[in-house]
């Protein structure tokens, strides 16, 4: 599967365009965590157990989306884009979407 | 207990919180902004654009999606100043450098596996923010931390 946040796959061509494809998580942080951020609020710097939650829940939410192309048999997805919601304070939803595609 | 006295006990741990954000602080972001510097310079040869559309396209050999994550927080000490500069308004200069080391940082991931894929350009880079873990404050810290997701395509060139 190749995935790119472009519009087209450079040097390659797109051959049939599949359908928009789709993956979110809601991850929520752990009490520990937030008493070391809580530490490290105090003097600055950066906050890597949030940092490291946020990677899971990004390659997660990619998971979900990469097997939603696979379900349409595309073997690429174009222009993935990311959001974020916060819908609660200490939970994260992260939501990745992209335009699945048939390459030659 | 004398007046004086209780209003020590009231104020001291505040002082203390203002004292070691100011000083560890300070001297933490200057160690980042180094640090930042330093690896910028050894990634310098990869080029970095926003743009969508690769030129050359018949010259790519692999474009792959490379994304990164950067939570970073500011210490008590600017918290509790930007505090203050909410009430008279103006520019607020200890969020500015709190925002440019997050967004350093997150591209600089980036930059990392580019190089780590082979790969010699970034392209279509990607910023965005987002405060999903921690609301603005957090209970009655004036600590403030910002998320950063950054994303590009690295784009590989065949030789010749």
């Amino acid at each position: 599967m190749i995935l790119v946040n472009t519009e087209t796959i450079p040097g390659r061509t797109i051959v049939q365009v599949k359908g928009l494809v789709q993956g979110n998580t809601i991850r929520a942080k752990h009490f520990g965590r937030d008493i070391a951020a809580g530490f490290k609020n105090l003097i600055g710097g950066e906050l890597k157990g949030y940092t490291e939650l946020l990677t899971e829940a990004r390659r997660q939410a990619l998971e979900r989306m990469i097997g939603q192309a696979h379900e349409l048999g595309a073997n690429a997805v174009v222009n993935v884009r990311f959001t974020t919601s916060s819908i609660t304070q200490g939970a994260a939803e992260l939501y990745a979407y992209g335009t699945a595609v048939t390459v030659e | 207990m004398p007046f004086w006295l209780e209003m020590v006990i009231q104020f001291a741990p505040v002082v203390v919180l203002l004292t070691l954000g100011y000083f560890v602080g300070t001297w933490r972001e200057r160690a980042h902004f180094r640090a930042l510097a330093r690896r910028e310079a050894e990634l310098r040869d990869i080029l970095v654009v926003n743009l969508k559309a690769v030129t050359r396209p018949e010259t790519v050999a692999n474009a792959e999606i490379v994304m990164s994550e950067a939570v970073i927080a500011t210490d008590y000490f600017k918290g509790f100043v930007a505090g203050f500069r909410n009430f008279i308004g103006g520019r607020v200069t200890s969020y500015e450098s709190l925002m440019e080391r997050a967004r350093r940082e997150a591209l600089l991931r980036l930059l990392d596996q580019t190089r780590a894929m082979g790969a010699s350009e970034l392209w279509n880079v990607r910023f965005e923010t987002a405060n999903v873990l921690k609301q603005n404050g957090g209970g009655n810290s004036p600590a403030v931390s910002v998320d950063v997701i950054a994303s590009g395509t690295a784009i590989t060139r065949r030789a010749g």
